[in-house]
C-alpha cells in the first residue's frame, strides 16, 4: 500500500495527500494507494501549486509507514525521537 | 566585538527585503520550488523532515548578551522554546514557518546578525578558537582575521556560486581549537624566525565521505597578505574544482588531483598577478579591526577558588580553563546534560546565559565546536556565583572534555540527509557512562556521532567516532577510533562491523574500561590508543556481542 507526502509550503509541516485531493497532516486521512495509482499520481501532485512541497510515494500497512524507510516516515509521522525536554539537576 | 557600520547594516537590510521578496513571490506561485531553494539556501533557510530550519550564522562563534537574548527570543516567539547550537559556532532552529523568517531576520539584524552563506557553494561562515583573545597559550588573538575574512568573503561577488561550499578556519594560539586541519582552508598563527606573526596556510581538509587531513600550502604568509593570498587559492578552486560530481566538488578533491605542489604553483601563480593590488591590507585597517576586539584587564587579581561545595570544585577542574590575564578565567557551559540533546539551550537558558554575560563575563559570551558555550572572561571571585546560577538552569554540569561530552549532529530525528538518528544514541551513552562513573574516570576523551556519511557530527576526528548507516531500514553504528580534531588531527579508523543502536553504549563503556586496565599511569586515553593500537580496543568492542 503507499501514499504521497510531502511538506507544507507555509510552515513545512508533513503532509499527506487525501482522497478529496487535499492534504493533511493526518496520516489516518491518507488516501491508500496501489504502486500503480500512486505513480500516475505523484506528477499531477507535483503539478499542482499552493500547499504541498516536494511530493513522493511511501509505502504504508495497516500500522503505518512501512518498507524500508518505515523509520524515517514514522520519525515524519510522530516527531524526532529525542524529546525537547531538558535535563534537571544533572550538575 | 566588531560593531557593524553603515555598509553592514545596509547590506543585511537590503538583503531581508530582497528575501521577504521572494518568500512572497514563493507563496503566491511566481516563484517554484525549484526557483525558490536555492535563494532560500542563501539566507540559511533549508527543508528538514518536519519543518524548515533557519540557521544563523554567529561569526567565529562570539555573541553578545543582547544578540544572545534576541537567539532566545527566536526561540521562545518562532520556535518550539530552543535553539540547537552547531559545530561550526552556528545555531539552528528547527521549527520556523517560512513566513516568519522575514521578522526573524528583523529581530536578528537589530542586534547586527544574519543568516546569510550559512548555505550554499559559498565561504560559510568563518570559525576561530572560541577562547580567542582570552587563552593563555595564544600567540595572537584570531577574532580580528576572522572578521577582516569575515567582511571580505561576505556576498563576494566572485565566491558566490564556487563548485561546493567552503569553510575556513582561524586558530592564534598553541593548541588548535579551530579544526585547522578539517577545514577547506585553515589559518594558524605562527612566528616566524624573525619575530614576525603570520599565517601557516593549511588546505584541502575536510570530513564527510571523503575524509581528509588538510595539507600545508604555506609556511609563512605575511599578514597584509592574506585576502589577496585566499582570493588566489578560491580562485584556483573556482576555475579548476569539479562541478560534474557533487562527490568530488570540494577543494580537498582539487588538491588531491593536483597533489600540494600542483596546487600551490597554480596557487603561487595567480597570486603573483594580484598580491600587490587592491587587496593589499593597510596597516590601519587591520588595526582598525584589531581595535573592536579589546581585551579585559584586571587590578588586584583573585586566584582561582579552592574552597565550595563538592559539585562547584568539580565544576572547576573540569571545566574551567585558564587565562592570559592573571584573575581571570574562562568558563565552559556544558550545553550536554547527563541524557540531554548535546548543542540544545532552552530560551530560558539561553536569556540567563545572556544575563551572566553581560553581570559576569565582559559582555563576550562564545559558541564551541564542541556545541558548548564559553564565558572567556570571568573574574576568579565571580565563577561560583556564575556555578550557582548555571546550576539552578542545568548548566553546570562537570563534563568538558570529558567522554559525556558528546558532539552529535541532528540526524535522523530533524535531518533530511541522515540515515540513522544521533542524539538518542548520544543521550544513551552518556547516561551509560555516567550511571558507571566512566566519564570521570576516563578523563579526555573525546566522542561524536554522525547520523550520515556527511560527518555533520565530526565523528572522523572523534578518539571514538559513531558513524550511523541504515542497512535495510535498520540503524547500525560502525565505531572509528584513533581521531582527532586538534594539531594532532587524525582520521580514525573503522573498527570492525556496524553495532544495533542498543548496543553502542555498552561498547563504548568497554572500550572506556579496557582503557582504565591498559593505560600506564597518567595516560591519556588517545595515547593508550596510539600506544596499542584499535585491534587491542576491538576485543572490548565486540566482547558480549559473539555470545
Amino acid at each position: 500500500m503507499k501514499t504521497l507526502t510531502a511538506n507544507r509550503l507555509t510552515d513545512g509541516r508533513v503532509i499527506y495527500r487525501t482522497v478529496e485531493g487535499q492534504w493533511s497532516t493526518e496520516l489516518a486521512e491518507a488516501q491508500r494507494l496501489t504502486a500503480e495509482e500512486a505513480v500516475e499520481l505523484l506528477p499531477v501532485a507535483e503539478a499542482e501549486f499552493g500547499i504541498a512541497v516536494g511530493p513522493y510515494i511511501i509505502d504504508l500497512d495497516k500500522e503505518g509507514p512501512a518498507g524500508q524507510k518505515w523509520r524515517r516516515e514514522t520519525i515524519r509521522l510522530a516527531g524526532p525521537t529525542t524529546g525537547t525536554t531538558h535535563v534537571l539537576g544533572a550538575a | 566585538m566588531y560593531r557593524y557600520d553603515e555598509h553592514d547594516t545596509t547590506l543585511v537590510r537590503e538583503r531581508i527585503e530582497e528575501f521577504r521578496d521572494q518568500i512572497e513571490r514563493r507563496m503566491d506561485g511566481r516563484l517554484s520550488e525549484a526557483e525558490f531553494k536555492p535563494l532560500r539556501l542563501m539566507n540559511g533557510v533549508y527543508l528538514q523532515l518536519h519543518a524548515y530550519m533557519l540557521r544563523v550564522a554567529i561569526p567565529y562563534g562570539s555573541l553578545r548578551a543582547e544578540q544572545m537574548r534576541v537567539l532566545a527570543h527566536l526561540a521562545r516567539t518562532y520556535d518550539r522554546g530552543y535553539g540547537h547550537f552547531t559545530t561550526r559556532q552556528n545555531i539552528q532552529y528547527n521549527w520556523p514557518a517560512l513566513t516568519d523568517i522575514p521578522a526573524m531576520l528583523e529581530a536578528l539584524a537589530d542586534v547586527e546578525m544574519h543568516a546569510i552563506q550559512t548555505s550554499g557553494n559559498c565561504i560559510r561562515n568563518v570559525t576561530a578558537d572560541p577562547f580567542a583573545g582570552a587563552a593563555r597559550d595564544e600567540l595572537e588573538d584570531s577574532r580580528p582575521w576572522a572578521e577582516i575574512i569575515r567582511q571580505w568573503s561576505s556576498l563576494h561577488p566572485e565566491f558566490t556560486f564556487l563548485p561546493r561550499k567552503f569553510k575556513i578556519a582561524v586558530n592564534g594560539a598553541g593548541e588548535d581549537r579551530a579544526g585547522i586541519r578539517v577545514h577547506d582552508i585553515g589559518l594558524q598563527i605562527v612566528e616566524n624566525a624573525r619575530g614576525q606573526l603570520g599565517f601557516e596556510v593549511w588546505v584541502g581538509g575536510g570530513q564527510g565521505r571523503t575524509p581528509r587531513l588538510a595539507r600545508k600550502l604555506k609556511d609563512f604568509l605575511e599578514p597584509q597578505d592574506l585576502l589577496s593570498y585566499l582570493t588566489a587559492a578560491l580562485r584556483v578552486y573556482n576555475a579548476h574544482g569539479r562541478r560534474d560530481n557533487l562527490y568530488k566538488a570540494r577543494i580537498k578533491i582539487l588538491v588531491d588531483a593536483l597533489g600540494i605542489e600542483g596546487f600551490a604553483a597554480e596557487v603561487e601563480e595567480e597570486w603573483s598577478y594580484i598580491r600587490d593590488g587592491d587587496l593589499k591590507l593597510p596597516a590601519g585597517e587591520i588595526a582598525r579591526i584589531r581595535s573592536f576586539f579589546s581585551r579585559p584587564e584586571l587590578t588586584g587579581p583573585a586566584p582561582l577558588p579552592e574552597a565550595g561545595p563538592a559539585a562547584f570544585r568539580a565544576w572547576v577542574d573540569t571545566n574551567i580553563r585558564p587565562h592570559r590575564v592573571a584573575g581571570l578565567s574562562s568558563a565552559v557551559i556544558s550545553l550536554k546534560p547527563i541524557g540531554g540533546t548535546p548543542g540544545d539551550a532552552t530560551a530560558e537558558q539561553m536569556d540567563l546565559i545572556a544575563e551572566l554575560t553581560e553581570r559576569y563575563g565582559f559582555d563576550e559570551v562564545r559558541v564551541t565546536p564542541d556545541q558548548n558555550l564559553v564565558l572567556p572572561h570571568v573574574r576568579n571571585e565571580d565563577l561560583f556565583p556564575v556555578w550557582s546560577a548555571l546550576r539552578e538552569a542545568s548548566l553546570a554540569t562537570a563534563n568538558a572534555g570529558l567522554a559525556s561530552d558528546i558532539v552529535a549532529c541532528p540526524g535522523l530525528d530533524y535531518c533530511n540527509l541522515a540515515n540513522a538518528r544521533s542524539i538518542p544514541v548520544a543521550q544513551a551513552i552518556s547516561q551509560t557512562l555516567d550511571a558507571e562513573g566512566l566519564a570521570q574516570a576516563a578523563g579526555e576523551v573525546t566522542i561524536k556521532i554522525s547520523g550520515c556519511i556527511n560527518a555533520c557530527g565530526h565523528h572522523h576526528v572523534a578518539h571514538i567516532g559513531v558513524l550511523g548507516v541504515d542497512k535495510r531500514g535498520e540503524e547500525f553504528y560502525q565505531i572509528t577510533l584513533g581521531g582527532a580534531f586538534g594539531e594532532d588531527a587524525a582520521i580514525g579508523e573503522i573498527v570492525g562491523k556496524g553495532l544495533a543502536a542498543d548496543d553502542v553504549p555498552p561498547a563504548i563503556a568497554r572500550i572506556l574500561r579496557a582503557y582504565l586496565d591498559f593505560r600506564d599511569e597518567d595516560e591519556r586515553f588517545i595515547d593508550t590508543l596510539r600506544r596499542l593500537g584499535s585491534d587491542a580496543f576491538k576485543e572490548a568492542i565486540y566482547a558480549d556481542l559473539a555470545a
